[in-house]
């Protein structure tokens, strides 16, 4: 299956002959790092390769449109419930930088004791599924063919099912899973025995696949009352799942610790938050780091957000990360928007870049408070691990309370998370083995019969699946009613009639978003704001966002609704830019007719900048054509340009007018038209106007030729140039 | 064990800790995780659950559905400590049949009287 960039995923496609798909490697993909890579006209200290395909950083256009991209994978996480939706949304994440695709799971999967089939639709994420896993890997081998770069997958090991995931992820080649049995036993209420017993099967299993395991510490960050007074135990946390990691037999480089920088301004995060994670590489050397951007603190303002989050970026440049996790900056007010995924990977990808090269620049002091402190929170983790190990041991603690409580150890509150070791979901499920148990199959941990003797275990039968993918039982749909054909019905209905609308999740799901300033108190602009919505006909419309300006001047809201319209492609008129004539072909139009051309920024104005861009010889402007340009520089009166025009025979009058208060950019344009015309020499003189406001359409409204707003080139101009002037000598 | 409420009283703990070096303290910590772990990890080589029952059906090239039937009617006898794998394949073995045959067979309510002996 191959991806053409301008078209559409084709998910009939992903579906087709999926019970006979296998996926095309296993195990987890690192970026290479490339040491002093040139791109364009920079060097880079901490790149990887470039990818084929992408959409650069909007600035990049001022840099050659380079999209040089870090050494560290990036991380988007995607849950919109339907799996035909989120394929859409890895793609533009992939196109803007994203190569670790991690998928959210349902409410509820875990609890569920055994795998789900076919393709159900999910609340908050999707039922992991075999076939679910099928298509997104079928889509994402494409996705990474289409962009030139692996793409890892990801999703949860968790739950009362940990071991029978564990083996279809290993089957299907899934990349990378969380894998923490203390986020069972903390967070899911489930028995604590069942879930270390499961826990080392799955480990196993993960460890085998090269699946690269992610632990579930990051969570108390977001549970604790205060976060960063749980930091001793979040250490605690990471060693227990990395320890008996290492003891069910995975290897150190498929052990990525999930960290989370825990607080966010105003609290004076990076002196809290440095320390911290100094401390944490230091204990943990040798093992990976995914550095995620905080959550806890996200309210509905995005903005405040991306800085939160790019700040816990500068912390992974800082220190060291292997994975930079991305957190959807509108998190703190709904369900990821797809768009927001894009904003948040670009937040890491800008931020990085950004920092290429800084720990050339900058050293982390060796004494004084850095160091003071990264050594007392690893005195204080030492502590809760002696306390731990004096009291019984693990489930003992975890019955006591110890955990998650908001004290910063070895101050205690008395408000930590308590569980019962005989208790919570699975309880009474483990079972002894017996003195002959055996489990003939490849990736099984403990004691077995069929590991005392040469050979694999699974010889008896010609080969367990993870020996003979062949025998891998796959299950299409188990739900008539409840799956992605019936999901596809309307979209595809409306795909093929040509009808678009507008949407932020879901295909077709109407959902936009308005921004509105309300000059009042807040209730009074509140009220007044959600009113202003349903005049503009926004269905369901709902504050997403407020944020006070001034108790009596006014608030800034941001309101979501649904706008039910559906536009019909073939009712649209959709204007076809003209292509620029051919280099070669301007040129030899224009050098051997000695066109002159006058220039200036007009008005008030002092930008010289975009009117270099398109004459200079040396920014590729239309001097290079042969044009003699005579430009007259900034802040010229409109009728010296008429004279120079006179004095020099020019044939052509460009004006650049950027800044645009009172309507001043049009007023500029209508003055040159008239006094052109009063002079008489309008008919013979062709007329443009360029600025970042300027659009084709109003400069002609303006009486001008052509306008030409951002991103135009010399060649743009002296193609419109050659085409206006050959008219008129044909006439 | 762990207080209800105590104070910070980290000061006064860490008297012992300080005169470790930075190393030392982290070859501290994680003997103590070692030494915490070790009957975890020691319950898990000694135990098995029904989704580690399931999840070896499933290596043997049963679907999720059979796995989870067999498991079920295997745990209902109490057998499940053999393992369900091993009843599967030794009863693929005596009857010589291939094991996705005498898993079947077993969910068709056939040879339960044969295994677990």
């Amino acid at each position: 299956m191959k991806l053409l960039p301008d078209q559409k995923l084709d998910v009939r496609e992903i579906l087709k002959d999926l019970d006979h798909y296998r996926p095309r490697r296993k195990g987890w993909t690192w970026r290479t790092k490339i040491e002093d890579h040139q791109v364009g006209p920079f060097v880079f200290k901490d790149i990887s390769e470039n990818l084929e395909r992408s959409v650069p950083l909007p600035s990049a256009h001022d840099f050659g449109n380079i999209d040089p991209q870090c050494d560290f994978v990036i991380t988007t996480e995607i849950a919109s419930g339907r799996f035909e939706d989120d394929l859409r949304r890895m793609r533009m994440a992939a196109w803007h930088g994203a190569d670790h695709i991690m998928v959210i799971r349902t409410t509820g999967q875990s609890h569920i004791d055994g795998l789900i089939e076919g393709t159900p639709e999910g609340v908050g994420g999707i039922p992991i599924a075999r076939k679910q896993i099928r298509a997104t890997r079928k889509a994402l081998d494409a996705i990474e063919d289409e962009v030139g770069r692996p793409i890892n997958f990801h999703s949860y090991v968790s739950g009362v099912a940990g071991p029978e995931i564990a083996v279809l992820f290993a089957e299907e080649g899934m990349n990378g899973a969380h894998q923490d049995p203390q986020y069972n036993v903390l967070y899911r209420g489930i028995n604590m025995h069942r879930s270390f017993v499961d826990a080392a099967e799955a480990k196993r299993i993960m460890a085998d696949a090269g699946i690269l395991q992610l632990d579930g510490a990051h969570n108390a960050n977001a549970t604790a009352k205060e976060a960063w007074k749980v930091t001793p135990e979040l250490f605690v946390q990471h060693a227990i799942n990395t320890a008996y990691s290492r003891a069910a037999g995975m290897p150190a480089e498929l052990i990525a610790l999930s960290t989370v920088p825990p607080t966010a301004p105003p609290a004076p995060k990076l002196r809290l938050d440095l320390p911290y994670a100094v401390a944490l590489r230091e204990l943990f050397r040798g093992y990976k780091f995914r550095a995620q951007q905080n959550t806890r603190y996200i309210e509905a303002d995005m903005m405040e957000a991306t800085v939160t989050h790019v700040l816990d970026t500068l912390i992974s440049r800082l220190t060291s990360a292997d994975i930079q996790s991305t957190i959807t900056p509108d998190e703190g007010r709904n369900i990821p928007w797809h768009y927001n995924n894009v904003a948040g990977v670009n937040t890491a990808r800008q931020t990085l870049m950004g920092l290429d090269g800084i720990i050339e620049l900058l050293d982390l002091k060796h004494e004084g408070w850095l160091r003071e402190q990264a050594r007392e929170l690893t005195e204080r983790a030492v502590l809760f691990l002696e306390e731990i190990a004096a009291g019984g041991g693990y489930y003992a603690a975890v019955a006591a309370g110890q955990f998650v409580d908001s004290g910063y150890f070895p101050e205690r509150k008395g408000d930590g998370i308590v569980r019962d070791p005989d208790g919570g979901d699975g309880a009474g499920t483990v079972i002894p083995r017996a003195a002959d148990y055996g489990a003939p199959v490849c990736s099984h941990f403990g004691d077995n019969l069929y590991t005392r003797r040469a050979g694999k275990p699974c010889d008896d039968y010609g080969g367990c699946t993870l020996c003979d993918p062949s025998k891998i039982q796959y299950i299409d749909e188990l739900d008539v009613a409840d799956n992605v054909e019936q999901r596809l019905q309307i979209p595809l209905a409306e795909r093929a009639a040509g009808v678009l609308r507008p949407e932020v999740e879901k295909h077709g799901d109407g959902v936009v978003c308005v921004t509105l300033f309300v000059p009042a108190s807040p209730r009074v602009a509140e009220a007044a704001a959600l009113q202003m919505a349903k005049h503009m006909r926004l269905k369901e419309p709902v504050v997403i966002s407020r944020r006070l300006m001034h108790p009596a001047e006014g608030s800034l809201f941001e309101i979501k609704g649904v706008l039910d319209v559906a536009i019909r492609i073939e009712d649209l008129l959709v204007p076809v830019p003209e292509e620029p004539l051919g280099e070669a072909e301007i040129e030899a139009w224009v050098r051997p007719r000695q066109i002159h051309v006058v220039a200036a920024t007009v008005g008030e104005d002092e930008h010289s900048v975009g009117l270099h861009e398109i004459l200079d010889i040396k920014h590729g402007g239309i001097e290079k054509y042969g044009f003699r340009c005579h430009d007259l520089g900034t802040s010229v009166p409109i009728q010296r340009l008429l004279d120079v025009a006179h004095e020099t025979g020019a044939r052509a009058v460009l004006i650049s007018t950027i800044v645009t208060h009172a309507h001043v950019h049009e007023e500029h344009m209508r003055r040159l038209h008239a006094l052109a015309q009063q002079r008489g020499v309008r008919q013979r003189l062709a007329l443009v106007a360029g600025g970042t406001q300027v659009t084709n359409d109003l400069a002609r409204a303006c009486g001008m030729d052509a306008g030409f707003g951002r991103g135009t080139t010399g060649r743009d101009v002296a193609s419109f140039l050659v085409r206006t002037l050959r008219a008129q000598e044909s006439d | 064990m762990s207080c209800v409420e105590r104070p910070d009283d980290f000061a006064s703990r860490r008297t012992r800790l300080t005169a470790m070096s930075d190393e030392e303290l982290r070859a501290h910590f994680w003997t103590l995780v070692e030494k915490i772990v070790e009957p975890l990890i020691n319950e898990a080589r000694t135990h098995t659950t029904p989704s580690i029952e399931r999840s070896v059906l499933l290596r043997m090239g049963f679907s999720s559905l059979e796995a989870k039937a067999l498991v079920g009617q295997i745990h209902e006898r109490q057998l499940l400590g053999h393992g369900a794998g091993r009843l599967v394949l030794e009863l693929a073995k005596s009857k010589g049949i291939p094991v996705r045959d005498a898993g079947v067979a077993l969910l068709g309510g056939f040879y339960w009287e044969e295994i677990g002996r």
